[in-house]
């Protein structure tokens, strides 16, 4: 790293983090953001049968409301100059023991305020969307209520002001996450694939919460001013460390290798849990807890590296998968992992990335959750079938779908003037400009990596809306309602103009200023922007190119044709799941069961077998009451004259 | 007189009672002994009493009798009650009472 | 003592009310169980009463009483609570009513009559009242032991096929500990007795937490209170008979068991150990943290692999009291101010476990997981119901179990890192456990025989209502519960001669503004 950087970074590092103001006026209103959905949930999962009528409208206006509240409170946070955008609310004193003082608090600064229209926004939509995708469920008002749970445990997270509240509100989604995947419990495949993400998720926990002890015991604080305003008064080395736990809980929520396999696998959820959940919030929670603990990473390259090459991985791995899915929600899920992937490296690349990572976010927010609404779309109008292999022409019948869809896949590939373009062409910019050898091996793999997901959309797209239709018997594909159709069309907009706005003039990066500092050039630029960004253009021109070769001018054939060792390995999710039985679930099986054994044969049974020797040793020993009475007063004479004899020898 | 005589009479009193017991299989017999063995032990304590001057050892004399006396109706109703069923009075017959 | 006698009145009332059930007619029994249910809350709202009278900032011991009982060897009846011992009885108090409401038709079929029953728990909670309050050492072990006989002939009369061999065990195992303890506490008092010349000896808490005790003897005396404490919470290897007592007691017997007489070992752990022999709970902290661990491994897979739900929830519990007696051994406010709250806590979850696996028992008359299967479609609110309690089970943030774990892990952090890091990655098994047990019995396809398995009953909603209620009040908003406990966990720190370990970077208390 060049000293400037590091000059620049220390500067970065000296700066406290600005207190928060105490929350007053419009600002109290807060801790609504979090009420209102945990109300609604509240209300719909006690009320019981009889709110089934209404129950979707209090799901939704709980939704509303809080998304309200949210576009006040951004105008309000607007009207402060940049240093006061910090505004805390403190609750009420929760864990008090000690030296140990957590209290309920809220923040609310501009990275929070970016998180909360998008949790709210996004999620207010797909919950109009629910009504109709889930219209002819019998547990609609249970769904809603879930779903409620989610934003309110989603908005907890953003909004906390401690680490400690953050994980209530990071398990809290895990939980929502869990309930919403598992929400057909009668399908074992779902009740399993919930299970496995809340247990997956658990092993990310254990990397948050041993990161919150650690910053305790060296911090003596959890909250965010505490511990991330008194980060350059400790060593790297254990700042490193509590990176490094950071960043396994950020792999167990944000679906990162190694802790990926959960995602893909929770797509037995309802389309609208994974476009809310498994795309466009939930899983990007992992990128918004790096960018908040920035002042800890600024300090920790190494964390950082680590970092940046979790993103790299976990970005070629999901393009990989993308490719050979048949499954559309599975293509759809593979292309998340990949774009989350995008985003931690960004973050991972310090105060270079912060912003561009929340502006792929927040664009990724708006397209990925439109392409999920769009596939739910496709599969309500063909039965649920979500094998592409199955769909093909759907483009003359369900044109809104096609539309909304379509401009969500330009978005993704990254085509401007759509929002993807500007989000990930930064973060391959940025990636080149860390220089040095890192700095190319991750830019590349960006690069190529921008090619393989143009080629993965453009198989979607040539599958399902191309070509000629292979619909299964009896299907009859229809254009959704107009409650599903409209908040695929809002977000289709935002796939369209969120990118250039949020850019426009910096804006985005203007706003987040305040917390993750100022977006400082790193050197010289490795490669000229310009050039970069025509040979990005360059490469996912070749993957739609290619994609559009394979499967958009051939037939697609019903049957998964046999092919080659590496397209059978993303088949299988490149053998995550695999590794985990191998390694984990089967000894863990093998073990169980072992201890049961020896539960039930070594601890009982030395118990119970020294029972036994006693209860023997005893049926022995009673052998010696014969019943003759002579042989009574035998042992007494004896016993006394044993007696006489000590007391004789002890006198003597 | 030196009171050691009368110890030395209850020592072999209280021997041959001893032997009785341990060697006489007929109940009434052995029962007998006890009793001699008790009455040995009575003449050793009024012994130490008179040697020691006070009262206490002839008053746990007179407790050995009495419980003596409630011992021989207790135990002898048991030997007849043994003697009616069984038509014998031996010791090593009754071995019921065993493990 | 001119104050009202608060908790000898709580701990009698009970024993009065069981006094009143068991001279009910045979004809009456139904009044008689609502006798009982009526006692139990009388003594509710009393606990209530003097848990308003304590004042959190007041002196260590309150609602004191003290009478010569044995003078011969100065033992007095001596009762007296600190936040630590308080919220346990309050603990007690809230769960009995509820059983009692839960037993209502249990002992319909038992060995002994219905009243008899609830005559049995009224006196347990009598004891368990009295082995909290005690401030008397030989007092303590005297409730200590006579607790054991109402639950063995709970066990032996109104339990499960194996009855006699689980309530055997259940005795033998703790007869075997409390006379460990007896020679223990005879040991301290001989101890005492040398050194405070000229009086009669005593065996009064706060008399012998200052006396001296050379450090060998202290050793021995420790492992005789420890065993028995061990053996009571259960920890590794001493815990085989909870599995058996607790499947074969009845439901309402294995929450008394589970939730609160358990308590009694790890309660001991923290009041009786540490300040009495401060020397050597620390040398044998290692010992005892590493017996802590292996049982959270240990109880949550043999969870895993348990085909009974009640062994199962049985195991659960294993695993949680290593994690109290974790907290309890890392000698730092934060783990032991966490390790009673879970205490309390864990009583609420695993006893809200217990009463609807009983439930779910009650329905089909098996207590095989296998044998259950998707409920959740026939009886949503009862599979809601045990969603909530396992999920406090495996301590979800928000809830009451996460606020005593994390408490207990970070506590345990600040002195015993590694410890507290392995002991951190058995929340995913705990996750495994509970997860699993609702998949096979909740979700998946319903199972045959099952479809018309009725949901929660009125009855059955006002058990677990409160239970449920407390769960979420608790992980919201413990400190109430927080400041009661902690100034006696500052006081038991101070009895040690322990201080917390500060912060590698002292940083102004933001939880102080």
């Amino acid at each position: 790293m060049s000293v400037l950087a590091s000059q620049a970074l220390a500067q970065l590092a000296a700066a406290p983090a600005p207190s928060p103001v105490p929350a007053s006026g419009s600002f109290s209103l807060t801790v609504w953001l979090v009420l209102l959905p945990l109300i609604g949930a509240a209300v719909l999962l006690l009320s019981g049968r009889r709110a089934d009528p209404w129950g979707h409208l209090v799901g939704v206006a709980a939704s509303v409301a809080s998304f309200l509240v949210a576009v006040v409170l951004f105008f309000s946070l607007q009207g402060h100059a940049g240093d006061e955008r910090s505004i805390g609310q403190h609750l009420f004193s929760w864990v008090p023991v000690a030296g140990f003082h957590v209290d309920a608090g809220l923040l609310l600064d501009p990275l929070s305020m970016a998180f909360v229209l998008l949790i709210t926004g996004v999620g207010s939509l797909i919950h109009i969307y629910s009504v109709g995708y889930m219209s002819h469920d019998a547990g609609r008002r249970r769904f809603f209520g879930y779903l409620n749970l989610f934003v309110a445990a989603m908005l907890l997270l953003v909004l906390a002001d401690g680490y400690l509240l953050l994980y209530v509100g990071w398990e809290g989604v895990g939980l929502a996450s869990y309930l919403l995947i598992g929400f057909w419990t009668f399908k074992p495949t779902a009740a399993t694939a919930a299970k496995k993400a809340f247990v997956v998720n658990r092993v990310g926990d254990v990397g948050l919460g041993l990161a919150i002890m650690l910053m305790f015991a060296t911090f003596g604080t959890t909250s965010f001013v505490g511990v991330l305003g008194n980060a350059d008064f400790v060593s790297s080395g254990t700042l490193t460390a509590i990176g490094l736990l950071l960043l396994l809980g950020a792999c167990g929520k944000s679906a990162q290798a190694p802790l990926q396999t959960w995602l893909l696998d929770a797509m037995e959820g309802p389309t609208p849990v994974s476009a809310l959940i498994h795309a466009a919030t939930m899983v990007t929670a992992g990128v918004y807890l790096v960018v908040r603990s920035g002042p800890i990473f600024d300090l920790a390259p190494d964390a950082r590296l680590a970092v940046t090459i979790v993103g790299a991985v976990t970005l070629s791995m999901g393009a990989l998968i993308g490719c050979a899915k048949d499954d559309i929600k599975k293509v759809l899920a593979a292309s998340t992992m990949s774009q989350i992937g995008y985003m931690v490296l960004a973050a991972g690349l310090g105060p270079a990335g912060y912003a561009i990572a929340i502006l792929h976010l927040l664009t990724h927010g708006f397209f990925k959750a439109g392409m999920f609404l769009g596939a739910g779309s496709v599969m309500h109008a063909l039965d649920d079938e979500v094998d592409m292999r199955r769909y093909g022409g759907l483009r003359k019948v369900m044109p809104i779908t096609f539309v909304t869809f379509g401009l969500g896949y330009l978005a993704i590939i990254g085509l401007p003037p759509f929002s993807g373009f500007f989000s990930k062409d930064k973060i391959i910019e940025a990636a080149f400009d860390k220089g040095g050898t890192s700095g190319w091996v991750l830019g590349t793999t960006a690069l190529v990596a921008a090619g393989v997901t143009a080629f993965y959309m453009t198989r979607l797209m040539a599958m399902t809306f191309f070509g000629e239709a292979r619909w299964a018997k009896g299907a009859h594909p229809h254009e959704a309602p107009s409650v599903m159709t409209a908040p695929m069309v809002v977000l289709a907009i935002g796939s369209v103009c969120a990118g250039g706005l949020l850019v426009l003039g910096g804006s985005l990066q203007n706003w987040l200023e305040p917390v993750v500092g100022q977006s400082v050039e790193v050197g010289a630029h490795t490669i000229s922007p310009t050039v970069l960004t025509l040979i990005t253009l360059l490469v996912v021109g070749g993957g739609v190119a290619g994609g559009w070769v394979v499967f958009g001018r051939r037939s697609i054939p019903v049957t998964a044709p046999a092919a080659g060792p590496l397209v059978v390995a993303a088949r299988r999710d490149l053998y995550g799941d695999a590794a985990n039985e191998a390694l984990l679930m089967r000894p863990g099986q093998w073990l169980t069961r072992w201890l049961v054994w020896f539960d039930g044969r070594g601890v009982d049974g030395f118990v119970n077998g020294l029972a036994a020797t006693i209860g023997g040793g005893s049926a022995r020993l009673r052998r010696w009451q014969t019943g003759f009475v002579r042989s009574y007063a035998l042992s007494m004479f004896g016993g006394a004259a044993l007696v006489v004899a000590a007391v004789l020898v002890v006198r003597l | 007189m030196s009171p050691d005589w009368w110890l030395y009479l209850s020592a072999a009193l209280f021997s041959v009672g001893a032997a009785g017991v341990l060697l006489r299989r007929n109940a009434i017999v052995v029962f007998m002994c006890v009793e001699l063995m008790l009455n040995a032990v009575n003449l050793t304590l009024v012994t130490f009493s008179r040697i020691n001057g006070d009262l206490d050892g002839q008053i746990i004399a007179f407790f050995v009798m009495v419980v003596a006396a409630a011992e021989v109706v207790v135990g002898l109703a048991i030997i007849v009650t043994i003697f009616r069923t069984r038509r014998t009075a031996s010791l090593d017959e009754a071995n019921l009472l065993k493990y | 003592m001119t104050s009202f006698p608060w908790l000898t009145t709580i701990g009698l009332v009970p024993t009065l009310g069981a006094v009143a059930v068991l001279a009910a007619p045979k004809t009456r029994e139904q009044a008689a169980k609502s006798v009982a249910l009526g006692t139990s809350l009388l003594t509710l709202v009393l606990t209530i009463v003097a848990c308003v009278r304590y004042d959190a900032g007041g002196s260590r011991f309150q609602l004191v009483e003290s009478h010569s009982w044995i003078p011969a060897f100065g033992v007095r009846y001596a009762l007296g609570v600190d936040g630590i011992a308080l919220s346990l009885i309050a603990l007690s108090a809230v769960l009995v009513p509820i059983v009692i409401l839960a037993s209502w038709w249990d002992a319909e079929d038992g060995e002994r009559s219905v009243r008899t029953f609830f005559a049995l728990i009224l006196v347990l909670e009598t004891m368990m009242i009295g082995v909290f309050a005690a401030t008397d050492v030989f007092l303590f072990y005297v409730f200590f032991e006579a607790m054991l006989i109402p639950m063995y002939f709970l066990i032996g009369s109104y339990g499960g096929a194996q009855r006699s061999y689980a309530a055997v065990k259940f005795l033998l195992y703790s007869l075997f500990g409390g006379l460990l303890m007896l020679a223990a506490v005879i040991g301290l008092y001989v101890v005492g007795n040398q050194q405070l010349a000229g009086s009669i000896g005593s065996f009064d808490f706060q008399t012998l937490v200052n006396i001296h005790i050379t450090p060998g003897v202290e050793k021995a005396l420790f492992l005789g209170f420890f065993i028995a404490f061990a053996i009571k919470a259960p920890l590794w290897p001493f815990h085989t008979w909870l599995p058996d007592a607790a499947a074969e007691a009845p439901t309402g017997a294995a929450v008394l068991l589970v939730g609160v007489l358990d308590k009694v070992g790890t309660f001991g752990m923290l009041r009786y150990c540490l300040p009495l022999f401060p020397d050597a709970s620390h040398y044998f902290a290692p010992v005892v943290i590493t017996l802590a661990i292996i049982g959270i491994f240990y109880g949550a897979l043999l969870a895993m692999g348990q085909p009974d739900l009640k062994r199962l929830v049985a195991y659960t519990s294993v695993a949680h009291f290593g994690f109290i007696a974790l907290g309890v051994f890392a000698f730092t406010s934060q783990a032991q101010a966490g390790a009673t709250l879970y205490m309390v806590n864990h009583g609420f979850s695993t006893g809200a476990l217990f009463l609807l696996v009983g439930f779910l028992i009650h329905r089909r008359h098996s207590r095989l997981v296998g044998d259950y299967g998707g409920v959740q479609q026939v009886a949503p609110w009862l599979a809601g119901a045990f969603m909530v309690a396992g999920l406090s089970s495996l301590a979800l943030p928000g809830l009451n179990s996460f606020v005593s774990e994390f408490l207990v892990l970070v506590g345990t952090f600040t002195r015993y890192r590694t410890a507290a890091v392995i002991a951190t990655v058995g929340i995913v098994l705990a996750a495994l456990y509970i997860l699993l047990v609702i998949q096979r019995t909740m979700h998946g396809p319903l199972r045959a025989g099952l479809e018309h398995t009725p949901d929660l009953s009125l009855r059955e909603a006002w058990v677990i209502a409160p239970v449920l209620a407390i769960i979420v009040a608790l992980g919201v908003y413990p400190k109430p519960l927080l400041d009661v406990i902690t100034p006696s966990v500052k006081a038991t720190m101070h009895d040690t001669g322990t201080t917390d370990p500060a912060p590698k970077l002292p940083v102004a208390q933001e939880g102080d503004k």
